[in-house]
C-alpha cells in the first residue's frame, strides 16, 4: 500500500497513503475510505441498560429510537471528559458505545465501574470488529454497489443492517468523523475478511476516484469540521461548557455523572472557551502553541492547528477567555519565536452542502 | 531513491551543491517524503549569514514543522522565491529545488559532510528500510 505508519494509541496506523492533501480532497469532493478499527466498541445490555447509559453519558438517550445514534460524552464528576462517544441504540436493552482508541482501556474500566448499580453488562467488543469509514459526497454510490441495504432510507446518524460484501447483517451507520456524508461499517475483524472487504471497497470506489486515507487526513478533516479530539479539545481538565459541546449535554434529563459540577460551573461562569482561529499573517498555528492578546498578554493555547487543505487557510481551535472569544477579535499566536496575527472566526470552519440523501 | 553523487548531505537531511565558491542548499528527497505535502517554507534574507549546523529557516508540511540546518557557513546571496509561492515543488523535485544560495566561507566544511553513498546508508538505517 505504501503507507507511512505511526503508533497511535498502541495501534500501528497509516498516517497517509498517497498524500495527506489528496486524501483530504478526495473525501471533500469524492470519496475516501479509512480503516478505523482502532475505535473501541462497548456493548451495554440488560434490563437496566437504558438507565445505565443515561447515568454515564451526558446526552439524553431517551431521544434515541432503535436504529438511531447520537454524539455524547462520558464525564467525570467534575464535568470534564472521560471520552466522547457515539451512542447507538441497537434495541430496547442494547446500546453500543463507540469510543476512542487511546482511551479504550480507561473507558472500558470506567464504564464497567459506573454501570455497576444497574442490571446490565458492559462488554468490550473492540476486538470483534473491523470498522471501515467510507466518507465523502460519493460514499453512498460506492457502498450501494456492495450492499443490498437501501442506503437512501438511512438518515444522518441512523444505522441499519444489511449484507455488505457478502457478509450478512453487517451494521451500516451513516456516521463519520470528517464533516462529510458517509458510512461506517462494522465487519468481523479476522484478517482475511477485513482485507477482502477493504479491497472490495477500493475496487467499487475506483470509478469515483476513491483513495485510502490515513490518520493525517482524518485529523485535518475533523479539524475543518470542528470535531473534538481527545487530549486536544477535550480532556479530563476541560469541561463541557469550555469545549462548547453544551448542545449535546442535556441538563434537563435525569441525573448523570458530572451534572452537578456542570450546574455549578455554569453559574460561576467560564474562564475559557473553545474558539476557531484563522491565521491572518503568514504562519501556521499548531497544537500547543501559545495565544496572546494584541497587547501581548498570554491568554490561552491552540488545542489543534493545521493548514486546512480544502479551505486553503491556516486554521486552529484554541482555548481563550470569553472576553477574547468574539468573532473578529484579533489575537497573536506564538509561532516558534514570532507572534503571528490570527482572528476569531465562526465555526465549524467547513460545513458541507446539504445532503442529497 | 537516488541521491545525486555530486551533492553532499547532512544527517538533518539537507543537501548542498558546491559551484565554485558558492553553493546551493535544499532538503533531500528522503526528507520531503517523510514530511509529506509541503505547504510552507521560511527562508532567510539575502545578506543573512548562515552558520554551519545552525538553523536558518523551516519547512512545514500539513502535519509537521522541521527546522532547516545549514550544511555550511556563508552569506546568503540568493533565495529561491518560487518556493514561497509553490512550496509543493519540493515534493515533486527535492534535489532540484534549491532554497538558498550562499557564498561559502570555508570550503573545508563541505568535505566533512556525508557523501551520497554514506547518506543513503544513513537513511536506510534511520528509516529501518
Amino acid at each position: 500500500m505504501g503507507a507511512k505508519m505511526v503508533d497511535f494509541g498502541g495501534w500501528d496506523m497509516p498516517v497517509e497513503y498517497s498524500g495527506l492533501i489528496s486524501e483530504h480532497m478526495a473525501v471533500r469532493t469524492g470519496v475516501g475510505v479509512f480503516d478505523v478499527s482502532h475505535m473501541g466498541d462497548i456493548l451495554i445490555r440488560g434490563p437496566e441498560s437504558f438507565a445505565a447509559v443515561q447515568h454515564i453519558s451526558m446526552n439524553d438517550a431517551s431521544r434515541l429510537q432503535q436504529g438511531q445514534a447520537h454524539y455524547s460524552a462520558l464525564l467525570y464528576p467534575e464535568g470534564t471528559f472521560v471520552d466522547d462517544v457515539i451512542v447507538h441504540k441497537l434495541g430496547e436493552n442494547d446500546y453500543l458505545l463507540v469510543i476512542n482508541a487511546g482511551t479504550r482501556e480507561k473507558d472500558v474500566n470506567w464504564v464497567r465501574q459506573n454501570v455497576r448499580g444497574f442490571r446490565c453488562h458492559a462488554d468490550d467488543l473492540s476486538d470483534y470488529y473491523t470498522q471501515l469509514a467510507i466518507q465523502g459526497p460519493r460514499a453512498a454510490e460506492v457502498l450501494r454497489k456492495l450492499t443490498n441495504a437501501d442506503l437512501s432510507t438511512i438518515k444522518n446518524y441512523w444505522f441499519t443492517y444489511g449484507t455488505v460484501c457478502g457478509l450478512p447483517n453487517t451494521m451500516i451507520a451513516r456516521t463519520g468523523y470528517t464533516g462529510e456524508d458517509g458510512f461506517e461499517i462494522y465487519i468481523p475483524s479476522d484478517e482475511p475478511t477485513s482485507r477482502r472487504v477493504w479491497t472490495e471497497v477500493l475496487e467499487a470506489g475506483k470509478e469515483f476516484g476513491i483513495l485510502p486515507c490515513g490518520l493525517g487526513a482524518r485529523n485535518t478533516l475533523r479539524l475543518e469540521s470542528k470535531m473534538a479530539l481527545y487530549d486536544h479539545e477535550i480532556s479530563d481538565k476541560i469541561n463541557v461548557w469550555e469545549a462548547d459541546l453544551g448542545r449535546y449535554c442535556k441538563m434537563e434529563k435525569s441525573d448523570f455523572i458530572g451534572r452537578a459540577a456542570l450546574e455549578k460551573a455554569k453559574v460561576e461562569g467560564l474562564k475559557r472557551i473553545l474558539v476557531g482561529l484563522e491565521m491572518i499573517e503568514r504562519g501556521i498555528g499548531r497544537d500547543g502553541y501559545k495565544v496572546f492578546s494584541e497587547s501581548g498578554e498570554e491568554i490561552g493555547y491552540i488545542s489543534s492547528g493545521s493548514p486546512a487543505p480544502f479551505l486553503k487557510k491556516n486554521i486552529a481551535l484554541a482555548y481563550v477567555p470569553p472576553s477574547h472569544s468574539q468573532i473578529g477579535n484579533v489575537v497573536l499566536v506564538e509561532v516558534r519565536s514570532q507572534k503571528v496575527k490570527a482572528q476569531v472566526v465562526p465555526t465549524p470552519f467547513y460545513k458541507r452542502p446539504k445532503n442529497k440523501g | 531513491m537516488a541521491f545525486p553523487a555530486d551533492y553532499r548531505y547532512t544527517r538533518e537531511h539537507e543537501w548542498i551543491k558546491v559551484d565554485g565558491n558558492q553553493a546551493t542548499i535544499g532538503i533531500t528527497d528522503y526528507a520531503q517524503n517523510s514530511l509529506g505535502d509541503i505547504v510552507f517554507v521560511e527562508l532567510p534574507k539575502v545578506g543573512d549569514e548562515l552558520s554551519a549546523g545552525k538553523t536558518f529557516g523551516s519547512v512545514e508540511s500539513v502535519k509537521a514543522v522541521s527546522d532547516l540546518y545549514a550544511p555550511a557557513s556563508g552569506k546568503v546571496v540568493a533565495i529561491n522565491q518560487d518556493l514561497t509561492t509553490a512550496p509543493e515543488k519540493i515534493n515533486s523535485d527535492a534535489h532540484g529545488s534549491w532554497m538558498v544560495r550562499i557564498q561559502l566561507k570555508d570550503g573545508g566544511e563541505v568535505s566533512k559532510l556525508l557523501s551520497a553513498e554514506d547518506y543513503d546508508k544513513f537513511v536506510k538505517e534511520e528509516g529501518g528500510q
